[in-house]
C-alpha cells in the first residue's frame, strides 16, 4: 500500500471534450467531463451504452480511434499533463504507469503467441530486467491472478484457456509493470455471471495489494456498489452525478441516477414490473439543448430546456441538475422562474 | 499432426491419379497415335500388329495402369515431334522454368510484402497512393504486354538487358543454371519481373488489406495499451497474423507462376517447359503434353502440401493438442 502523500490527485481530468468529425458535422461524444482519481482509489464509471464512458477511458490512455480526438480540456497524470504528449512518450506511460483491461478477454490476446511471450515482452518493454527475470516475474504474476500450474501454463496459447482464465491473463498483463492506475473497461461484460464476481474480486484484491488506482467502467451497478469508492454517472457524454458510492446509491440526487437506481430489481421486494426510465438516451447528433436528460426527466422545468447545468456541490456529491441550484446551495440564485 | 500429413498425402495421391487419367485420356481421345505413326498408307494388319506391339489392344484400364506405372518412374514415352524420350526433354527444360519461377516468386514476395505493410500502415500517404495506383496497373495489364513494354524500354531503347534467351548457363550435373553467370543473371531480370509483377501486386494488395484488418483487432489495441513499441506491434503482432492468407495465396501463386510461365517464356523465348509445351501443342505432341500436365499437377500438389504444413508452423490453434492443453475453451 504505497500511497504517496501527494497534494494533487493521481489522475485529473478537466473539461474533457472528445469529438468525432464526420461528413455531416462534428459529433461531441464526451463534453466537459471533469473528475479526479486519488492514488489507490477505485472510481466506478456507469452509464448506458454510448454515454461516453469507454471513450473517456480511451482518451486517458491516448488510444482514441481516429477520427476521434480530444478537442478540449486537459488530462493530468501525477500532476503532469498527458493529453498532449507525443506518441512515443505516451507509449512509455501506457502499460508502465497506466494499465488497461478491455471488455473481451477472448480477443484481447494475440492468438499466435504464448501468454508467456506476451507477458515477457510487456515486462521487457517497461522494466530493466533480463529475459530470465521477466519470465520469473511472469510466472509469479500468473500465480497472483490465480492460474493453476503457472509454470506449465505460461507456455500455452490463449486458445488453451477458458474465458475467465483469459481475463485473468489480461489482468496480469495490465498489472505486469506495476502501474499506478488501471483503466478497466467493462472487464466482466463478456464473461459468465458466475465468473464475473471472481474477476472483480481479483481485480479489487490485486489493486489494493499494489496500491493501484482503478477507473472501472461498467454498466453493472452491482459491480460498482461492491468495488468502487466513488462513482461517476454519465449520461450523453456528460457526468450527471459523481460522489461517494454509498451516497450515490443510497441517496441519488440526479433524476437520472434516481431512475437508474429504481430500475435495479430488488430481491426482497415483489414488484409487478421492472421500473424503467421512459425513452432512450439521445443519439450524439440529436442531443437536446439545455440538460440532455430533460426530455426523459419527470422533474424537468423551463430552465432545464434552455440552460445546460454544470455539476454543482450537493452534500458530498457533485450533481449536474438545476433542481439543486437553489438558494441553499448557491446564494442569490433565481429559483423557479 | 502425423495423421494429418498422412491424410493429406493420400488426398494428394488421389489428385495425381485423376490428373494422370486426364493426361492419359489425351492419347485416346485427341488423335490416334497409330495413324500418326503409320502415316497415310497402312493395312488393317499393320495396324493390328502395331497395336499389339504397343499394347494398345489391351483393355483400357490395363493401359492406364501401365501409363501410371511408367509415369511414376518419370517415363512418358517418345515425343512425336522430336523423337526423343519425353523425360529427357523435360529434364532439359525444367531448370530454366524453375529458376525463372523461383526468382519471380522471390521478387514478388520481397517487394510485395514490404509494400503491402507500408501501404497498410500509412494508408493516406502519397507514396501509398502511388503504390496502389501502380499496383492497379500491375493487376490489370496482361503479362505479354508488360513483357513487350519491358523489352522495348530496357532491351531495345536503353540496350541494358537482353531481350530473349537465357544467356550463358553453367551445367551442374543435369541441372543447367543461369544464376552463376553475369549474362545469365542479366537475362533473368526482365522475364522474372514480367512473370512476378502480377503476383507482386496481388501480394501487396493482400498484405495491405490483411494489415488493415488486423490493425483493427482488439489484440492490437490491447498491445498498444500495453505500451509495446510500434515496431513490435506492426511486425511482431500484426504482420504475423496476416501470414496465413498470405502463405495460401503465395503458395497457390507459385504453382500458377510455374504453370503460366508459358506466356512469359514465349515472349522472351525462354528455353523452359512453357515454351516446350506451346511448341508441343502446335504439333499435337501428346506425350509431351501429358507429361507437362502431370508435372504441373505434381508441383501444385506438393506446394499445397507445403502450404498446409506451414499453417501448422504459423498458427498454434491448428496444432492444438487438446489432451495436453488441459484447459477448456469457450
Amino acid at each position: 500500500m504505497a500511497r504517496p502523500p501527494a497534494n494533487h490527485p493521481l489522475l485529473e481530468v478537466r473539461d474533457l471534450r472528445v469529438e468525432f468529425p464526420t461528413r455531416r458535422g462534428t459529433l461531441v461524444a464526451v463534453d466537459g467531463v471533469s473528475f479526479h482519481i486519488d492514488p489507490g482509489e477505485v472510481l466506478g464509471v456507469v452509464g448506458e451504452s454510448g454515454a461516453g464512458k469507454s471513450l473517456t477511458g480511451a482518451a486517458i490512455i491516448g488510444l482514441l480511434e481516429p477520427p476521434g480526438r480530444i478537442a478540449g480540456g486537459e488530462i493530468r497524470f501525477d500532476g503532469r499533463r498527458i493529453d498532449n504528449l507525443p506518441y512515443e512518450q505516451m507509449r512509455r506511460l501506457r502499460g508502465k504507469e497506466i494499465g488497461a483491461v478491455f471488455q473481451d478477454p477472448l480477443t484481447s490476446l494475440n492468438p499466435l503467441y504464448t501468454i508467456g511471450r506476451q507477458l515477457t515482452e510487456t515486462i521487457l518493454t517497461h522494466l530493466d530486467v533480463t529475459p530470465a527475470e521477466a519470465r520469473e516475474r511472469a510466472i509469479r504474476l500468473l500465480q497472483d491472478v490465480g492460474i493453476p500450474g503457472a509454470e506449465r501454463r505460461i507456455d500455452h496459447y490463449p486458445h488453451q484457456f477458458s474465458g475467465g482464465m483469459r481475463q485473468r491473463v489480461v489482468i496480469a498483463l495490465a498489472l505486469c509493470a506495476n502501474p499506478r492506475l488501471v483503466i478497466a473497461d467493462e472487464p466482466t461484460t463478456a464473461l459468465d455471471v458466475s465468473i464475473q464476481a471472481q474477476i472483480i474480486t481479483l481485480l479489487k484484491r490485486l489493486c489494493r495489494e499494489h496500491g493501484t488506482a482503478v477507473m472501472l467502467v461498467t454498466h453493472d451497478m452491482g459491480v460498482i456498489a461492491e468495488t468502487a469508492d466513488r462513482v461517476a454517472v454519465m449520461y450523453a457524454g456528460r457526468i450527471a452525478e459523481i460522489g461517494p458510492v454509498r451516497d450515490v446509491i443510497k441517496t441519488p440526487k440526479h433524476p437520472y441516477t434516481i431512475g437508474l437506481m429504481g430500475s435495479i430489481p430488488k430481491i426482497d421486494r415483489r414488484e409487478a414490473r421492472l421500473a424503467q426510465i421512459d425513452g432512450a438516451m439521445p443519439r450524439l447528433n440529436a442531443i437536446p439543448p439545455g440538460c440532455a436528460f430533460h426530455p426523459r426527466c419527470p422533474k424537468a422545468f423551463d430552465r432545464c430546456r434552455v440552460e445546460r447545468p454544470d455539476p454543482i456541490h450537493v452534500d458530498r456529491s457533485h450533481v449536474a441538475c438545476w433542481l439543486y441550484d437553489r438558494d441553499d446551495v448557491r446564494v442569490g440564485a433565481v429559483v423557479d422562474e | 499432426m502425423i495423421a494429418f500429413v498422412i491424410r493429406r498425402l493420400i488426398q494428394s495421391v488421389l489428385v495425381m491419379i485423376v490428373v494422370a487419367f486426364v493426361a492419359f485420356s489425351l492419347f485416346t481421345y485427341v488423335g490416334d497415335p497409330i495413324s500418326i505413326m503409320l502415316g497415310q498408307d497402312y493395312t488393317e494388319a499393320d495396324r493390328a500388329r502395331i497395336a499389339a506391339e504397343l499394347g494398345l489392344d489391351r483393355p483400357f484400364f490395363v493401359q492406364f495402369a501401365r501409363f501410371v506405372a511408367n509415369a511414376v518412374q518419370g517415363e512418358f514415352g517418345l515425343s512425336y515431334r522430336l523423337a526423343r524420350p519425353v523425360d529427357e526433354l523435360i529434364a532439359e527444360r525444367l531448370p530454366a522454368t524453375l529458376e525463372l519461377s523461383l526468382v519471380a516468386a522471390i521478387f514478388a514476395l520481397v517487394v510485395g510484402v514490404p509494400m503491402g505493410v507500408y501501404t497498410g500502415l500509412n494508408r493516406d500517404s502519397w507514396l501509398s497512393r502511388v503504390f496502389m495506383t501502380v499496383s492497379l496497373i500491375g493487376v490489370s495489364l496482361p503479362t505479354f504486354l508488360i513483357g513487350i513494354l519491358l523489352i522495348f524500354v530496357f532491351a531495345v531503347h536503353l540496350g541494358w538487358l537482353p531481350s530473349f534467351g537465357r544467356g550463358e548457363v553453367v551445367h551442374i550435373g543435369w541441372w543447367s543454371t543461369g544464376l552463376l553467370t553475369v549474362s545469365g543473371l542479366k537475362a533473368l531480370i526482365l522475364p522474372a519481373i514480367t512473370l512476378g509483377l502480377f503476383q507482386m501486386t496481388l501480394i501487396m494488395r493482400l498484405v495491405r488489406s490483411e494489415m488493415l484488418e488486423v490493425l483493427r483487432t482488439d489484440y492490437i489495441k490491447f498491445a498498444r495499451a500495453r505500451g509495446l513499441t510500434n515496431r513490435a506491434i506492426h511486425f511482431g503482432h500484426a504482420l504475423k497474423n496476416t501470414l496465413v492468407p498470405v502463405i495460401t495465396i503465395t503458395g497457390l501463386q507459385l504453382g500458377s507462376i510455374i504453370a503460366f510461365s508459358i506466356i512469359t517464356e514465349t515472349v522472351f523465348q525462354w528455353p523452359g517447359m512453357g515454351l516446350l509445351f506451346i511448341q508441343s501443342v502446335n504439333f499435337a505432341d501428346i506425350p509431351v503434353m501429358a507429361a507437362y500436365l502431370c508435372l504441373i499437377a505434381f508441383f501444385f500438389v506438393v506446394i499445397n502440401l507445403i502450404v498446409d504444413l506451414l499453417y501448422y508452423v504459423v498458427d498454434p490453434r491448428l496444432r492444438a493438442d487438446r489432451g495436453v492443453a488441459g484447459g477448456h475453451t469457450g
